[in-house]
């Protein structure tokens, strides 16, 4: 949907406030971009499944160091692919990605892995070893940094790697279900715990697939306070997609709208509000 | 009591549940009538014969008469070729166990680290699964010679085959998250496999294969009977000398013998798929 047809709706207001946010300059990002490293740029990325489903048409982006960027669309506007085509977990068709000064399309295997060491990635289901406990689930962030069976249990870690894993359980406020089975957390136990192994993997920058998208909104408050709180105290680079505007308000620097593959408003969150995002989602 | 029935809507016109049977297609009528033809042509080619039957039960009365009450005469030498059984079965089944492991990631598609290397595993596993157990015996027999070793190694082949094939599904069904997760925070491939692929294929590997130790206990029973080694030689010579009260002894130790495996394979089961790592 473009301007356009936002405005045919017949919701002035929002229509109104929906033009002037895609047409607002990002002033703000420009301004500090010129002094501070840019960590992740991305241009003209393009991703299609088959020849007819066109996922990302098109984007470009680019977010300075200790941002935190939110990326808002409605279901199949290109966010989680945009994520995914960052750390090539899906391979993009066209454009390029430079992440942490790297050309990610032409990393071989062995150096996009030292690059996704770097990177933090909180999924929407948490993605954690439902069969082992805590406390190796957390150990795993540590595995690009120690090969073997070391960083594959608690048991056999070092006391020291096991010490790091507590820590980091302790910053999410678990560290007394060290030794309980990851299945048999909540929802909002589980992401902190996910949180937690991102925190493990010591990262330089932190994507986050809608992180409470799966948790009642009572957990997912808690769980996107914590986090971005974690994400502020660490001073990391934050890339997050989300289907809750006012997160993307209140835990957000800047605010990027897909809609059909590309990029409908890039805007400072200062300079927006919940009016001017709704029409992404009509 | 209240009525639970519901009076039928009224459907308005256009409307219609679809029909309770599908009438097949003329190709699967056709495939209906020869898979019935060909069951009655397997009945004549097996000479099944009541009066034969009828005749026989007798015979299996008369039979089940001289085997009680079971003699006690050589129950020490039955008793240490039903432990010699068991440890057929037990050694077997943890080397295949452990053999499988491996050649199961090999077979396992998402895994397996060249293509080459998957029809390969997948073409021995099937090898191993689809050669009946007797074969293997005679076969080590000849190669290895008369005794228990010939009958491990039986069982070592058959819980290759067994879990090879269901280790390699267990683990091409675990959940991609946790494994997408991985490779996200830079791990290496071995790492995504012993700590995220193994760990949730574990509650299923550990299945197949205590059903894999329940199966070689009853499959080495059997194996002695082409000199394997094991309580099956036993039996076989109870059975030739008409020693039958000798042989419902063997029967019955074999009996109780894979009872307590079954049981104990359980409580394990239980037990382990409740612990965390």
């Amino acid at each position: 949907m473009t301007v356009a047809s936002v405005a045919r709706t017949g919701k002035p207001r929002i229509a109104a406030a929906y033009a002037a946010a895609v047409r607002r300059p990002l002033d703000g990002v420009h301004a500090r971009s010129a002094t501070v490293a840019i960590e992740l740029s991305i241009d003209n990325l393009r991703k299609s499944y088959h020849v007819t489903t066109t996922i990302l048409d098109g984007v470009s982006l680019a977010v300075p160091s200790g941002q935190a960027v939110a990326l808002i669309g409605s279901n199949g506007a290109g966010k989680s692919t945009l994520l995914r085509c960052c750390l090539r977990l899906i391979e993009p068709n066209g454009g390029s990605i430079r992440l942490l000064g790297q050309d990610v399309c032409a990393l071989d295997q062995g150096a996009l892995r030292r690059l996704r060491a770097q990177i933090g990635f909180v999924f929407q289901r948490h993605n954690l070893v439902g069969q082992l406990s805590v406390l190796s689930n957390v150990l795993h962030g540590a595995q690009s940094r120690i090969s073997g069976p070391r960083g594959w249990f608690h048991f056999m870690a070092p006391s020291a790697l096991r010490d790091e894993a507590m820590h980091c359980l302790d910053l999410v406020g678990l560290a007394d279900f060290a030794s309980r089975r990851a299945d048999q957390l909540s929802g909002g136990q589980s992401q902190r715990v996910a949180i937690a192994r991102t925190l493990m993997q010591r990262p330089r920058l932190m994507f986050a697939d809608e992180p409470v998208a799966s948790l009642d909104p009572s957990a997912g408050e808690e769980v996107m306070e914590l986090f971005a709180e974690l994400i502020r105290q660490q001073g990391l680079t934050l890339v997050f997609t989300s289907h809750h505007i006012n997160h993307a308000l209140r835990f957000a620097d800047r605010v990027v709208a897909l809609r059909g593959g590309r990029i409908e408003i890039d805007a400072m969150s200062a300079s927006l509000d919940a009016r001017d995002l709704r029409g992404v989602y009509e | 009591m209240s009525d639970t029935t519901l009076a039928a809507p009224i459907l308005r016109p256009g409307v219609t549940p679809p029909p309770r049977l599908m009438r097949p297609s003329a190709g699967m009528f056709a495939l209906y009538v020869a898979a019935g033809g060909f069951f009655l042509f397997s009945l004549q080619g097996s000479d099944i014969s009541v009066r034969s039957f009828v005749e026989g039960l007798p015979n299996m009365a008369r039979l089940v008469g001289e085997m009680f009450p079971p003699s006690l005469a050589r129950i020490q030498s039955v008793g240490v070729s039903m432990l010699e059984t068991f440890q057929m079965a037990f050694a077997g089944t943890v080397i295949g166990v452990i053999l499988s492991v491996p050649l199961a990631i090999l077979a396992a598609r998402s895994l397996t680290p060249h293509i080459g290397l998957y029809y390969m595993a997948r073409w021995l596993i099937a090898l191993f699964r689809t050669v009946p157990d007797l074969v293997w015996a005679l076969f080590f027999v000849v190669t290895v010679g008369l005794g228990p070793f010939a009958g491990m190694l039986t069982l070592v082949v058959d819980a290759i085959g067994f879990c090879g094939r269901f280790f390699a599904e267990a683990m091409e069904e675990t959940d991609k998250g946790p494994q997408e997760a991985l490779t996200a925070l830079g791990a290496r491939k071995s790492g995504i496999v012993f700590s995220a692929v193994l760990p949730a294929a574990m509650p299923s590997m550990i299945n197949s294969a205590l059903f894999t130790l329940e199966k070689a206990t009853r499959a080495s029973v059997v194996l002695g009977l082409v000199g394997a080694g094991g309580i099956g030689i036993e039996l076989k010579v109870a059975m030739d000398l008409f020693q039958y009260d000798q042989a419902a002894t063997i029967i019955i130790g074999v009996f109780l013998l894979v009872l307590v495996v079954e049981r104990l394979s359980s409580m394990l089961r239980q037990r382990i798929l409740r612990q965390s790592t």
